[in-house]
């Protein structure tokens, strides 16, 4: 009997939603296998996050709950043996998450000590061990087999649909094992702050390119965005020129976005940014350049400067927004 | 101090990929070292070296898996400045992540080295673990997806801004430990290591190899080990099922107008 443990990350009483496509894979993985689906709430004080996942229940067999300081802020280190522990004690043959960076971060390193395998960033599940992951910048899809027990896995979270609720599971409590961070001290988060929504969560998702010029002109994005009720991305040639904080990078090394708008303004599109947004589900591209790869891609392609079309655009959308 | 430093050569990312009978063919692909690797080393040289000074604080080791007669990418770094390499002599293609971190782990506990400085992943495969791994084997800290980083040299410290989700975190590591660097370590000021002026802005990205590096790096060491030598086997845990060009999008449409684009997005894809 297999038995899939996926892990969940917490904010406040809830779990991040960020954490949801995770259990929809870790739910196919169990259905694959006939195996049991359970889950894993980690943190300092997370009965409230664990009795809300129960509630929604997302055909578990039980929403097992381990509470310790060490596991707050999160460090790779605490979190890894604390997931080692759960896998052992559950004998899970199945250990994943959301490829997030603190799942990105902790699994691989409890994979290592389970001498196990592990594969990354899963966007389908072929069967109980073969999952099909994108390589080379998203250009082409490699199913993967992998051989070990238990077997970890990342999903990527752009690929997977939120799960449904269902029947409430039940809450186990687990108790934390030693858990030593090795000296190490997480000194502060600089959370990027915006009212707007978050890139990864976004619905519709406005970026801009180097051919944006400055930041100064960003504000014209921004605009738009706000309009739209969007989220802000830019290109890295944009990023690395200083224009807009770091964090706003969409592309193979930035960001993996998949919203159902995603307007690309004066951005060429290179290779390593397409990777990042391909999946969108309507994409639009303004450029000045008629040549530009990403009318490739585009559903939707206008050859035109930015400062012709974005504020026209901005006004277009507000006045059908709020009509 | 001695920091160890891994590379990896791949197939150029900038060449188009060649679909063969269900696999991918690289064999006519030039190879050349992976971006983030060659970021790493940029880290570590900038830890080790005091601009405008003779000192070096660290040694500089870089470490690969390759087949020994293939290993022009080290040279390419000992030109860059590192100061000695190691080769694992395989085939790279033909180990499992497990025995690639293994071997790591290995040289690293061999070497007595302090730090590991690795790429957060290689351009063909990205599969983003390697570095998380050899630390969970060697059993210290790690910092993944490091933005910036300051040596504190007198507390044994490294002090690692790293890309999250949602920003960046801050975290203080004890040595020996790991880190995997991502894009914005090669920022002009990324890199601090408390004896080089912190105004001291580098040229952004890697440097690029002097003519006299590359005279010197001909003259440098470089170790050669098996597998079998480390204690590591070559693993068969990961199997290539199938390989596929991702679905073609559906071909869009130009429109001439931002009327006609608010026009489609309204009513045909019903988006906005």
């Amino acid at each position: 009997m297999s038995k899939v443990l996926v892990v969940l990350e917490t904010a406040g009483n809830g779990v991040r939603s960020t954490s949801l496509p995770g259990i929809t894979c870790g739910q196919q993985i169990a259905k694959a296998t006939g195996g049991e689906l359970h889950l894993l709430v980690l943190g300092a004080d997370p009965a409230g996050a664990a009795q809300a996942v129960a509630a929604a229940g997302y055909g578990a067999k039980a929403v097992h709950v381990m509470a310790s300081p060490a596991l707050e802020p999160f460090t790779a280190e605490a979190w890894a043996d604390a997931i080692v522990h759960a896998a052992r004690t559950l004998g899970a043959t199945h250990v994943g998450g959301t490829a997030t960076s603190s799942l990105r971060d902790a699994l691989p390193r409890a994979a290592a000590l389970l001498d196990a395998p592990l594969c990354p960033e899963a966007v389908a599940v072929k069967s109980g061990d073969t999952f099909t992951r994108p390589v080379s910048a998203g250009r082409a899809l490699l199913d993967l087999k992998v051989k070990g027990t238990p077997i970890f896995f990342t999903a990527r979270g752009t690929e997977f649909e939120a799960p449904a609720a269902g029947a409430a599971a039940p809450v186990a409590a687990m108790a934390a094992p030693a858990l030593n961070n090795l000296g190490v001290q997480v000194l502060s988060i600089q959370k990027t702050e915006s009212a707007r929504p978050a890139l990864t969560e976004a619905r519709v998702i406005v970026s801009g390119g180097r051919g944006m010029g400055s930041g100064a002109n960003f504000a014209h994005l921004e605009k738009l965005t706000d309009a739209l009720g969007g989220a802000l991305g830019a290109s890295r040639a944009a990023t690395d020129a200083g224009m807009v904080p770091a964090d706003l990078q969409v592309g193979q090394t930035g960001k993996i976005v998949a919203p159902e708008l995603y307007i690309a303004v004066a951005i060429s599109g290179a290779i390593q940014h397409l990777a990042g947004m391909k999946g969108s589900k309507v994409i639009v591209a303004i450029n000045k350049d008629a040549e530009a790869p990403i009318f490739q891609l585009a559903d939707y392609g206008l050859v035109a400067k930015w400062e012709d079309t974005i504020p026209r655009l901005t006004q277009l959308v507000s006045a059908h927004r709020s009509a | 101090m001695k920091i160890l430093v891994t590379v990896k050569r791949i197939p150029d990312p900038d060449e188009g990929l060649k679909f063969t009978g269900g696999g991918l063919d690289y064999s006519s692909h030039k190879r050349v070292p992976n971006a983030f690797d060659e970021y790493a080393v940029e880290t570590a040289l900038r830890l080790a070296e005091v601009v405008g000074g003779k000192d070096r604080l660290a040694e500089v080791v870089v470490l690969s898996i390759c087949p020994q007669g293939q290993r022009q990418h080290v040279t390419q770094f000992l030109a860059m400045g590192a100061d000695r390499g190691i080769v694992v002599d395989a085939e790279e293609d033909s180990l499992d992540t497990i025995a690639v971190s293994k071997a790591i782990a290995a040289v690293f506990k061999k070497e007595g080295a302090d730090l590991l400085i690795a790429g957060k992943l290689s351009q063909d495969l990205e599969g983003n673990q390697v570095a998380q791994r050899v630390a969970g084997l060697l059993g210290v800290p790690q910092a993944c997806f490091a933005a910036n980083l300051a040596w504190d040299r007198a507390g044994k410290s490294l002090t690692v801004g790293r890309e999250v989700d949602d920003g960046v975190e801050v975290k203080k590591i004890p040595l020996p430990a790991v880190v995997s660097v991502d894009l914005r370590i090669v920022l002009p000021k990324s890199v601090q290591n408390g004896a080089t002026s912190p105004d001291h802005a580098y040229n952004e990205g890697p440097r690029l190899a002097s003519l006299r590096g590359i005279t010197m790096a001909k003259r440098k060491k470089v170790d050669v080990f098996t597998l079998a030598a480390l204690g590591v086997a070559s693993g068969g845990s990961e199997q290539d099922v199938a390989v596929a060009a991702p679905p073609a999008r559906k071909a869009g449409q130009m429109v001439g107008s931002v009327e006609e684009l608010v026009e489609k997005l309204t009513k045909e894809a019903k988006v906005i």
